[in-house]
């Protein structure tokens, strides 16, 4: 009798799993009671329950596709006798914003912003890599700094830090979670030499000035607050100790996109292959011919197919980043005769930048600044497991390849390593974890940011060019380029200075950087 | 109630409004079954007043923890989801409600210039601190001066001018980065800021204005503090440094002796935490090899 108990409980509990693991199990194995009064084990051979069930199942089916055609049949649907490709973007749009990295979201988000209540602007974000494996953005080391010593550099950087502050207050959406960006409030740490000492003591004024909190400290000082350090060879030091830092530039990102998505900006992956637009020639006082372009439309490519849909616009904002230059060139500008105002392209280029992963055990902890040296070597903590980031921009005469992303990892042994063990000690033990490769919008002209619309095309907007500062400036020059479209001067920064007057009239506006 | 917010908007009553507004309201601070309507119809406009007042801190306070805790959300939060996202009123009332709140908050942070116009750096920050519901004690003086539960307090601090405030115990207030602004000019000691749901990683960035006196701080139960808000904490010379039962730090065991590294001179209190996670993840892999060998 106990081995039946125990068989019945078995089959008792294996049928329990089977019916939970599958929805449509039956049960086919009871207990019958036999001839002799005990209870047999026997097998049901009637499998009238799952065709019941499976019956069901299909009306219900039925019934919900009967549904649906009825509902498509009505005159308030979408449906179409022609199947349209979903991804094409509207054929008419307000702005077309080129480039979906965090400028251009930056960018659509204020617009929307800005334009509260007429909700009738069309804003659309042509983004040609949905993975973002190239972007700039998501490959960036991600720090905000203040230590600039040009002005709107520093102002830029101080309004993007008060946004990240109040992050929420600008990108929440209701019902999603709060934006998080892991921002580390480490500050930068820059080492300087004899030879640059007086620059760095000169921008220090300027930063204070302009309302950045940093602070200057003799070796003595770097050495008892980073013990780590050998401060051989530093003169000074110039420490932030607010508003600076580094922080995940995914989630800048993706907060961007969500709130500006969310206010109806809508979103293509495409890419702009070429602009229709009509010329206008104008004469000027030396009897020079000026061709002024207005752009029509915008033709945006469907991904990895022959598909396209001509965008009619009014106005393009040029947030493509590293491939700018590339994309003004389709409008034809930089193709003039040399001498003359349509001969200056946009002197942005791709640059590839090296980024390593090192782990180190014994490196420094908690309080590891993000550290750029006079050499021009910086690194910065990464994490709580002694994993570090570190890198260095290359020699003007050894750029490398711009064609891929590939990494060159004999860098790291040549430039990376021995500067940053000679400058931290404990770095001597470390191994190279990972690393990547990505793109500076390289202004090959001063190295700042290009903002503002381009004199000879009436409605070409530019924000780029930022040379590895476009995500510290993002939020704060998405603000600028909007008042920009929308009121027509700067309001709240004026970044005049910033525009395209001084390409055209020749005057770089250079940072005095000590690297 | 379905019927009516669907064909709503011009033509919602005024009471009606009122009573959604009151309900919202004591869904948020009594977390209860909903109360039938005409019950809170009678709410006059003095009681919702109050009612925001005193929900400020609990709203702002509220929505943080509720995305963070793993716990699911109770019925009324998931119906009024669940209502926001099919009526655009709904989701406005929604805005409007978060709006509010924000609002108070940034009304009772405000720089307060007009009172350091008239008295001084130091009675502006003693007022506002209690305007706060917070307590502080002067330089030189051994009594604290606070404002007891319901927000009233002695108005006698006015006769001590210019004397600096040493230590500040603001917890469960709502102060935040802007607020810390008001309490710049003082040689703070001591700050407490336990519990504070507004004080986040850049307020701690913040307080380097006070790295040349503070010793004592504070910041246990901020449901808002990570580790890149203590990597700032650097800047400060602290003796004496509570960070108990931190919601948001995920490996508090390793953070606590990074802290102890980064501050040698600093005694760091650190309770709350269940630190015996990590080993007994250590342990189990063994005890298995250990069976099967």
């Amino acid at each position: 009798m106990c081995a039946w108990r125990r068989l019945h409980r078995n089959v008792r509990t294996l049928r329990g799993c089977f019916t939970h693991g599958s929805l449509n199990c039956t049960a086919v194995t009871q207990w019958q009671p036999d001839r002799c009064g005990g209870l047999t084990f026997c097998q049901k051979l009637s499998t009238g329950g799952a065709l019941r069930n499976d019956f069901l199942n299909e009306l219900k089916a039925q019934m919900a596709a009967m549904k649906k055609k009825a509902a498509d049949g009505l005159p308030s649907s979408n449906w179409m006798p022609f199947e349209i490709n979903p991804n094409l973007p509207p054929e008419t749009a307000d702005i077309v914003i080129v480039g979906g990295g965090v400028m251009g979201w930056s960018i659509a988000y204020w617009l929307k912003q800005k334009e509260k209540f007429s909700k009738k602007m069309r804003v659309l974000v042509v983004e040609r890599d949905p993975t973002y494996s190239q972007a700039s953005t998501v490959l960036s080391a991600g720090g905000i700094r203040q230590q600039f010593s040009l002005l709107e550099n520093i102002h830029l950087s101080l309004e993007s830090a008060d946004f990240m502050r109040n992050i929420n207050e600008h990108l929440s959406v209701v019902n999603e979670d709060p934006v998080d960006l892991q921002f580390n409030q480490s500050g930068y740490l820059f080492l300087a030499s004899e030879e640059v000492a007086h620059i760095m003591e000169q921008n220090y004024n300027t930063q204070r000035c302009a309302g950045a909190k940093v602070s200057l400290f003799s070796p003595q000082q770097v050495k008892e607050k980073f013990p780590w350090i050998n401060t051989e060879g530093v003169a000074l030091a110039s420490y932030g100790l607010e508003n600076e830092g580094w922080f995940d530039p995914w989630s800048l990102l993706n907060a961007f996109r969500r709130k500006a998505m969310s206010m109806g900006v809508i979103q293509c992956f495409g890419e702009v292959a070429d602009f229709r637009h009509v010329k206008q020639v104008l004469m000027t006082k030396n009897g020079e011919q000026i061709d002024m372009k207005t752009i029509k439309s915008v033709k945006v490519q469907m991904l990895n197919s022959l598909e396209y849909q001509p965008v009619e616009c009014a106005l393009v904002v040029n947030a493509a980043g590293a491939f700018s230059g590339k994309l003004a060139k389709m409008v034809g500008i930089g193709l003039g005769p040399k001498d003359s105002l349509a001969g200056f392209s946009v002197p942005v280029e791709p640059r590839k930048r090296y980024v390593y992963v090192v782990h180190c055990p014994d490196g420094p902890g908690l309080d590891s600044p993000f550290l750029i040296d006079y050499s021009g070597v910086y690194f910065r903590r990464e994490g709580l497991g002694g994993n570090y980031i570190c890198g260095v921009s290359p020699e003007e005469a050894e750029e490398p390849d711009t064609s891929n992303l590939e990494v060159d990892h004999q860098f790291f042994e040549d430039k990376v390593w021995p500067k940053l063990a000679n400058r931290v000690p404990a770095f001597e033990k470390l191994k190279v974890t990972s690393a990547w490769a990505g793109f500076y919008d390289y202004n090959t002209f001063d190295q700042n940011g290009i903002i503002g619309i381009h004199p000879l095309i009436n409605n070409m907007y530019f924000a780029t060019g930022f040379s590895g500062h476009g995500l510290q400036q993002s939020p704060a020059v998405g603000r600028a380029v909007a008042e920009l479209i929308l009121d027509g001067e700067f309001k709240t920064l004026d970044l005049s200075g910033l525009s395209f007057r001084r390409i055209l009239t020749q005057e770089p506006m250079l940072e005095q950087n000590i690297v | 109630f379905f019927y009516i917010a669907e064909h709503s908007t011009a033509l919602l009553l005024y009471n009606y409004i009122f009573s959604f507004i009151s309900l919202c309201f004591h869904f948020y601070q009594h977390s209860v079954c909903p109360c039938p309507l005409f019950i809170r119809s009678s709410v006059s406009f003095q009681s919702l007043h109050r009612c925001c007042q005193r929900a400020a801190v609990l709203l702002v306070a509220r929505r943080h923890w509720g995305s963070s805790s793993a716990s699911p959300p109770s019925l009324v939060s998931r119906s009024l989801d669940f209502l926001a996202r099919r009526f655009y009123d709904v989701e406005a009332l929604l805005n409007w409600k978060s709006r509010i709140g924000k609002d108070q908050l940034r009304k009772k942070n405000f720089y307060y210039g007009y009172t350091h116009k008239l008295y001084g750096p130091d009675i502006a920050s003693a007022y506002y601190i209690l305007n706060l519901g917070g307590g502080f004690r002067f330089v030189g003086q051994s009594e604290w001066f606070r404002a007891d539960s319901r927000g009233k307090f002695n108005w006698d601090f006015l006769n001590y001018k210019d004397t600096p405030v040493e230590e500040v115990d603001m917890s469960h207030t709502i102060i935040n980065y802007v607020g810390l602004s008001n309490l710049e000019r003082q040689p703070l000691r001591t700050l407490k800021v336990q519990g504070c749901p507004e004080v986040d990683d850049w307020f701690l960035a913040g307080l380097h204005k006070f790295q040349d006196s503070l010793e004592e701080l504070d910041i246990s139960h901020c449901p808002r503090i990570t580790v890149g808000g203590l990597a700032a904490l650097r800047n400060l010379r602290l003796k004496h440094l509570n960070v108990s039962s931190l919601p948001r730090i995920s490996s508090p065991g390793l953070v606590i002796i990074l802290l102890e590294e980064m501050l040698p001179q600093c005694r760091i209190t650190a309770h709350g935490y269940d630190l015996s996670q990590p080993q007994v993840g250590g342990e189990k892999p063994e005890e298995r090899l250990e069976a099967e060998g």
